[in-house]
């Protein structure tokens, strides 16, 4: 964070909230990145992810009970997939913030958070469908957009698309 | 549930006849869809029935997919708007907008006050439509005709002006990137303002005919509850969140645009006419919404600087290529929070990914909890009150 720049207020209550997981969870978190469009931090080690929510969500001060929402990235240059959570607190607390697990490009799997927050159960989903990456301890990882049997995760930036389906020309 | 071995008997001149024996008491599984008037669009449910009562109902998806986030990478910034106007079909103003805020912010670029009012003005005009759609097809789907001639008639009126100031009826292209694509036409917000006098005295017309119409009530009354912190749970958001009793409106909570400076209220059912959370308050949020946007509409008319020396297109950038970094920003669709997520690379015209935040998508996904033990009548008035568009859920 640079010196003497006055952050705006809502990033202020990101960054408080911020403190509280760090403190609990130290070096399993990233240190925070105070940008005003969207402040996140990135958990390190993702095997902590479901801690982490759980602790966001019922901890007295945080109360993130709201997920707006989880996106699938593919983060082609690191050789990496990831997930972005849009977390805030509804009714309770006016902070929000956003939280980044990455796992590997190949074979690479996150905890589920969809025992934390039901809306995650189809967002992961999604993901998965789009990114191919595992959501371990998913209670119905299932392809949700794409048929069953389609090949390939679509929004992988290296993704060509399969010749035909069931007999059907794909590329036009 | 019958028994096991249970026989089904006829008794005549007081002689018992067996006419059926071991009856078969297995649940049975019924798709509902992808064809099926009352999923509205092409959505598959696949329900394990007991009888009458549904057990489990597993919603499949993807019918309707046509990959707009790959779309997104492919397309610069401008070329993106038309895309998000076929998402929700039923409220393309809104979409437009929820995206442009995003890519705004990414930005960094002030608005004319102007445009703000013209957005809010098309925005709350296309609710009430959006809003009439729901109601209309609602009543349909329980067995009331005429409420939905009725709506489609008064919709009708709407799409006209959106046509009159865009130029389409559904599919605007009307809200750009730091703008809107033209002022709106001399005259128009004198045609509104008889729209919405017209309007006030159908929206009470409609409340008598339907809203509080027994059958109606009757068939939505204590169906398809959901209790609050559930719905918070799931994310619900929008007239399905405020029908649970959760008083959470974007346009009070986070607010944007010039939504602060307008007076209106958001409306919670208080449980005296319906069960808080069930698919009547749904349909009460949705039926007093519409009333809350006549208000904002005529505080634009009033509030919004005249069209001396303005130029719609005066912040709209040359070149969208925004700096490096990431945004989450959302708007208050009439289904609920429209969120998009896009990362720029501060290099490329073209978003490096973008995610479309589906208010219709993360309410439906609540429907395996809210279809369990209900009866398939019901089912068909859970579906109704969620209001899904396919075209937003699957992307």
């Amino acid at each position: 964070m640079e010196e003497g720049r006055v952050l705006p207020q809502s990033v202020q209550q990101s960054a408080a909230a911020y403190a509280v997981i760090r403190e609990q969870f130290g070096s399993a978190v990233s240190d925070f990145d105070a940008n005003e469009t969207m402040p996140f931090f990135e958990v390190l080690e993702a095997a902590k992810w479901p801690d982490i929510a759980l602790f966001m969500r019922d901890h007295p001060k945080l109360k993130f009970n709201y997920m707006a929402c989880l996106s699938g990235v593919d983060y082609q240059a690191e050789e990496q997939l990831g997930i972005v959570c849009n977390l805030e607190s509804l009714g309770e607390f006016p902070h929000r913030i956003a939280v980044k697990v990455k796992c590997p490009r190949d074979g690479g799997s996150i905890p589920t958070a969809a025992y934390v927050w039901h809306t995650a159960n189809w967002h992961e989903r999604e993901a998965y469908d789009m990114f191919g990456m595992q959501f371990t301890g998913h209670p119905d990882l299932r392809r949700i957009l794409c048929p069953e049997d389609w090949e390939g995760f679509p929004l992988r930036k290296d993704y060509r698309v399969q010749e035909s389906y069931h007999g059907i020309k794909v590329p036009y | 549930m019958a028994e096991q071995g249970s026989i089904r008997v006829s008794r005549k001149d007081d002689n018992v006849v067996v006419i059926e024996k071991d009856l078969a008491t297995e649940e049975m599984l019924l798709s509902m869809g992808p064809q099926h008037p009352s999923t509205h669009g092409v959505l598959k449910l696949e329900c394990m029935t007991d009888g009458e009562v549904v057990t489990s109902a597993e919603p499949y998806l993807g019918y309707l997919h046509r990959c707009f986030e790959k779309h997104c990478e492919v397309v610069d910034y401008p070329g993106i708007v038309p895309y998000t106007d076929r998402m929700d079909y039923l409220t393309g103003m809104n979409n437009e907008w929820a995206y442009c805020i995003a890519v705004e912010k990414l930005l960094d670029i002030e608005i004319p006050r102007r445009v703000e009012f013209i957005r809010v003005m098309v925005s709350e005009l296309n609710r009430i439509a959006s809003h009439l759609v729901a109601i209309g097809t609602y009543g349909i789907d329980l067995g009331a005709f005429t409420p939905f001639l009725f709506c489609f008639r008064d919709r009708e009126h709407i799409l006209n002006l959106l046509e009159w100031a865009s130029g389409a009826r559904m599919l605007y292209n009307y809200v750009w990137i730091g703008g809107v694509a033209f002022d709106i036409p001399a005259d128009f917000n004198k045609r509104v303002k008889e729209f919405v006098d017209y309007f006030r005295p159908k929206v009470v017309e409609l409340y008598k005919l339907l809203t509080e119409n027994e059958i109606f009530v009757k068939r939505t009354k204590g169906i398809g509850i959901m209790p609050a912190d559930v719905a918070i749970n799931y994310a619900w958001s929008g007239p399905m969140l405020r029908g649970s009793g959760v008083k959470w409106d974007l346009r009070r909570n986070d607010p944007y645009s010039v939504y602060p400076e307008l007076d209106f209220n958001v409306p919670v059912p208080d449980g005296k006419f319906s069960d808080v959370g069930d698919c009547l308050s749904r349909h009460l949020v949705r039926a007093l919404e519409m009333e809350e946007s006549l208000n904002i509409i005529e505080q634009c008319i009033s509030k919004m600087p005249g069209s001396e020396g303005f130029n719609p297109r005066s912040a709209v950038p040359k070149r969208v290529r925004p700096k490096a970094g990431e945004v989450y920003a959302r708007a208050e669709n009439p289904r609920g929070e429209l969120g998009f997520y896009i990362q720029s690379d501060g290099k490329s015209t073209k978003p490096l990914r973008c995610k479309a935040r589906s208010s219709c998508f993360v309410n439906l996904s609540a429907m395996k909890d809210l279809s369990k033990g209900q009866l398939i009548p019901d089912l068909v008035a859970i579906i109704g009150s969620i209001d899904i568009v396919l075209g937003e859920v699957d992307r």
